[in-house]
């Protein structure tokens, strides 16, 4: 990496932004976490037998404008919510953080993660893969503009629903 | 299976369905819902007798095409031949029963079996085994092929397997569904609709007859999908029930009998329709498409069945595991037992092919709000039935679920009502005695 990346954005900003975003998602601070979004964010989860796939032309399990990730939010916070009432316990590894390219104002970063998930009788779940992140740097701030979580699993099978935020 | 271990032998000693017409009662005993010899019996009554779901055409572009998938409990080879014909082949190698195709799709030259390395041609056929030389006379290449499905039909694309070879054709089969699948093949100007890239396939740990009822209960929507009727709200949809209605929905829907255990329901859409109703969630500027692909079905189809096309919904039982919601989108969903508390389910996306890249984006959009492991509503509906499958952990203390909802009603039976749940489960009971 060159000097002018280095500059523009250091790979532990980005590692703090994950790490935080993790420790909100964690602690279920869902209105915290909508805060470090940029206005335009896009939350993606394609299916586990298309990982590179385009959700206009594909069937997703997650395709989240900016409009519905926060009735999403609003959907995760009402204990009508059955799928995640009460909420998951879940505990995030973020590891191999990687600033991949930078353009102007634009920062792709990739982590990856393994995302613990408990659940009452013993449900022990274990998401794995490769976070991919368009970040924006707003205000002097990084933000999220594009957050595409891309499981390893060959199937979703015993994982069953992605119901919390991935 | 041994018949002594069976205690269902005799069904009148032991009824799994009791339905009183003249006391209005229908009671479905919940050792049905656990019972391994239950399970037992439904692979022999149901799977192994009814039409059963394998794929559609559209998944099979190209001669050589393949996708591997179950369908009644085998592994199965969905393929197109050199020759262009659409096969269905049992995915297990004639001399030792490896599975000869172990991708999940692609293109085939070959199936190829990587224990001893016995090749089979696309279309089944025995190609090619190793050291033949070695085999004695009466070893015939030309009968060892890949065992291909006893029966294998296909209606609007949608195709069946049966392992009964006395089974009535899949059309006699199909009776009153045929219409209702021809509502959702109408939406494609050329009658041709296309499976979309991108499947959903997740388990859930509940008795596989649980989401049956579930995709046609509309009973469960106010509680189950609060959420998801509160994300319609905010976003400017219309869903409260007419007042003084009596209605526990925006619109009087209906749940229907289409013969040979098959139902559907069959309602007025509040909900937002690709093609072609309109709703605020869709974007204003998606108001002129909405409008032009509706003209087109007027112009094709006539007022009235375009009206019937583009604004109703239906979510329609193939008996016994295929549903195709027609509602927010269109899912084709298949599921099967892996276990009495166990299903795998298996989701796609159906749309025409005539779609543009906006009506394709909008109609993945609109799939979303509802459908699928992620959506708004689908995993609740997987935590309900998973909460039904613990709470019948006490089988034998609380024995009956009651299904009588609507049973005084002299006319039509609602959408909200049990009626078309009674459906499935007369011909289940049905099937099941005959199978005793």
């Amino acid at each position: 990496m060159n000097t002018r990346f280095a500059d523009a954005v250091s790979r532990v900003e980005v590692e703090d932004l994950f790490y935080y975003e993790a420790e909100l998602l964690d602690s279920w601070q869902l209105d915290e976490w909508l805060t470090i979004l940029a206005d335009n964010v896009t939350y993606l989860v394609p299916p586990n037998d298309k990982p590179n796939a385009d959700h206009r032309y594909t069937l997703f399990t997650i395709a989240d404008d900016s409009v519905r990730l926060r009735e999403r939010i609003i959907r995760l916070k009402d204990p009508n919510c059955h799928a995640e009432y009460p909420p998951s316990r879940t505990r995030r590894f973020i590891t191999n953080v990687r600033v991949t390219a930078i353009e102007g104002d634009t920062v792709l970063a990739s982590a990856n993660f393994s995302i613990h998930r408990f659940r009452r009788g013993g449900t022990h779940q274990e998401f794995v893969g490769q976070y991919r992140y368009t970040l924006k740097r707003q205000h002097g701030m990084l933000k999220i503009a594009e957050r595409r979580a891309i499981l390893d699993a060959e199937e979703l099978g015993a994982l069953g629903s992605v119901s919390f935020i991935l | 299976m041994d018949d002594r271990t069976d205690p269902y032998r005799n069904g009148r000693n032991h009824p799994l369905v009791v339905e009183n017409r003249s006391a209005m009662s229908f009671q479905v005993r919940r050792e049905v819902f656990v019972s391994r010899d239950v399970l037992e019996r439904e692979q022999r009554a149901l799977f192994d007798r009814c039409w059963i779901y394998v794929g559609h055409a559209s998944e099979l572009k190209s001669p050589g095409d393949f996708r591997t998938r179950w369908a009644a409990g085998r592994p199965i080879i969905f393929c197109r031949d050199r020759q262009g014909a659409i096969r269905c082949l049992i995915n297990s190698c004639r001399h030792r029963g490896a599975t000869v195709c172990r991708e999940r799709e692609g293109n085939a030259r070959n199936f190829y079996c990587m224990y001893h390395g016995w090749t089979y041609n696309v279309d089944g056929s025995l190609r090619n085994v190793p050291g033949e030389e070695a085999y004695p006379p009466s070893f015939d290449k030309t009968k060892m092929g890949l065992v291909v499905v006893p029966r294998f039909e296909s209606y609007r694309d949608f195709w069946f397997l049966n392992f009964d070879r006395d089974a009535p054709d899949l059309v006699t089969y199909l009776a009153g569904a045929k219409e209702y699948i021809d509502l959702v093949v109408d939406q494609s100007p050329s009658g041709r609709m296309e499976i979309i890239g991108g499947v959903q396939e997740y388990d859930i740990k509940a008795n596989w007859k649980l989401l049956v009822e579930n995709s046609v209960d509309d009973y469960h929507l106010v509680a189950t999908h609060a959420t998801w009727l509160n994300y319609m709200r905010n976003s400017g949809v219309n869903i409260a029930p007419p007042k003084g209605s009596g209605l526990l929905l925006a619109t009087k829907g209906s749940g229907k009998d289409l013969g040979n255990g098959h139902l559907t329901t069959d309602n007025p859409n509040y909900r937002g329709r690709p093609v072609a109703r309109w709703i605020s969630v869709y974007g204003e500027d998606a108001k002129a498409d909405i409008d032009a692909i509706r003209a087109e079905l007027v112009a094709r189809l006539g007022e009235a069945r375009a009206a019937r096309v583009a604004d109703t919904n239906r979510n329609l039982v193939v008996f016994p595991n295929l549903v195709i919601n027609d509602g927010s989108s269109v899912t084709v969903r298949n599921f099967f037992p892996v276990a009495p508390d166990k299903m795998h389910v298996t989701a796609w996306a159906l749309g025409p092919v005539e779609e543009t890249e906006a009506q394709r984006a909008r109609r993945l959009h609109a799939f979303l709000t509802f459908y699928g492991p992620g959506g708004f509503a689908t995993p609740d509906d997987v935590a309900a039935l998973e909460n039904v499958q613990q709470g019948f952990a006490a089988w034998r203390d609380v024995e009956w679920n009651d299904l009588s909802r609507g049973m005084a009603r002299n006319d039509d039976q609602l959408d909200t009502d049990e009626g078309h749940l009674r459906v499935f489960w007369r011909r289940w009971n049905e099937l099941m005695e005959e199978a005793a």
